[in-house]
């Protein structure tokens, strides 16, 4: 259900995943502190190849993760024997659709 | 000398039910007793399975309260809840009878793992001089004392989860062939630990541990395998 080499992907999105979760929320802590409106976000990460690139990369490594991990909630508490790797790719490749339109709506 | 209220799992597979029996409680008594009392005194049909009653032939493992046990070194007052027992046949394997599970799967899943000996010399060679301090040596002595009693099996949710899973007991037993010098099937033990019910599957939860009656580690040995299995695709990649 998990070899060897979901496994190792699974580890090394996650190694991907940690700096960049801290520094978002890093991000979000500073960015309101001043209290800051949807404008000035913008003004900010639109035209921003940085910004694009750093939520593009936490989008990709979020998609392989969670397509992963529900692999193996789909098979150990719903009991779901075939279609596994369906359950795997549709959750990485609609979360990734999902998330990189929003990267590329706010950059 | 009171009595003990023992309710034990009857039945085959495809009809389970409860049975209540009364028993004499004794001094030092151990829930093995209580079922041979109860086969012997109350209902000969009942069905389980023992052999050295000294906690070598990993044979005689149930579920007591709920939790897997070697029952012949486990004492009826350390585990009876208010003079209470509640015998079961083993988790996680097919009952053929009362409290005598199949042990194929189990077994099936040691082979599945490559952990049998791979022999590394010929009769006429000498034999491998290895000194018992060795590291590698050192790690496979840690968990060659397993035996067999499948408790550590009954115990993982792993398996309950993922019936494919090879289980603590024979991935713990490839780690110490990963880690013997006399065998000559590292690379093969890795591969075959890599598949779809390998080690990786397993969620580190601890249980083969906590509950193994011989304190053997499999969680660790598991650790091992996966760090070993890693490094391996790594030098592939």
């Amino acid at each position: 259900m998990l070899n060897a080499r979901l496994f190792l992907l699974q580890r090394l999105s996650a190694l991907v995943m940690a700096p960049l979760v801290l520094g978002h929320l890093a991000l979000m802590i500073y960015a309101i502190q001043g209290g800051l409106s949807v404008g000035e976000i913008l003004g900010r990460t639109q035209g921003s190849w940085f910004w694009g690139l750093y939520y593009g990369l936490f989008v990709l490594a979020v998609s392989v993760h969670a397509g992963i991990g529900l692999r193996v909630i789909a098979h150990e508490w719903l009991g779901l024997r075939r279609g596994l790797d369906a359950v795997t790719w549709g959750v990485a490749v609609g979360l990734g659709l999902l998330g990189l339109s929003a990267v590329l709506a706010v950059t | 000398m009171g009595t003990l209220i023992v309710n034990v799992a009857r039945g085959d597979a495809t009809e389970r039910r409860s049975e209540r029996f009364e028993v004499p409680a004794y001094e030092s008594q151990t829930v093995l007793d209580v079922v041979s009392w109860i086969q012997q005194n109350a209902d000969p049909t009942l069905s389980y399975r023992f052999a050295c009653r000294v906690g070598m032939c990993g044979s005689c493992a149930m579920m007591v309260n709920g939790v897997p046990r070697w029952t012949c070194r486990t004492h009826v007052q350390k585990v009876a809840k208010g003079g209470a027992l509640q015998i079961a046949p083993l988790r996680n394997l097919p009952v053929i009878k009362d409290l005598v599970v199949d042990m194929d799967p189990f077994f099936d899943k040691w082979v599945a793992a490559k952990a049998v000996h791979h022999p590394s010399r010929g009769r006429a060679e000498p034999m491998a001089e290895i000194a018992p301090d060795e590291p590698g040596r050192v790690t496979a002595s840690a968990g060659i004392e397993c035996i067999n009693c499948a408790i550590c099996y009954a115990a993982c949710d792993t398996v309950s989860g993922s019936p494919d899973y090879l289980g603590p007991a024979a991935l713990q037993r490839a780690w110490t062939l990963v880690n013997d010098a006399k065998d000559g099937a590292r690379d093969a033990i890795l591969d075959a630990v890599s598949g779809q019910g390998g080690c990786h599957n397993c969620h580190s939860m601890g249980s083969c541990t906590t509950h193994c009656p011989n304190d053997l580690d499999p969680l660790s040995a598991i650790a091992g395998l996966k760090r070993e299995t890693m490094r391996k695709a790594l030098r592939r990649a």
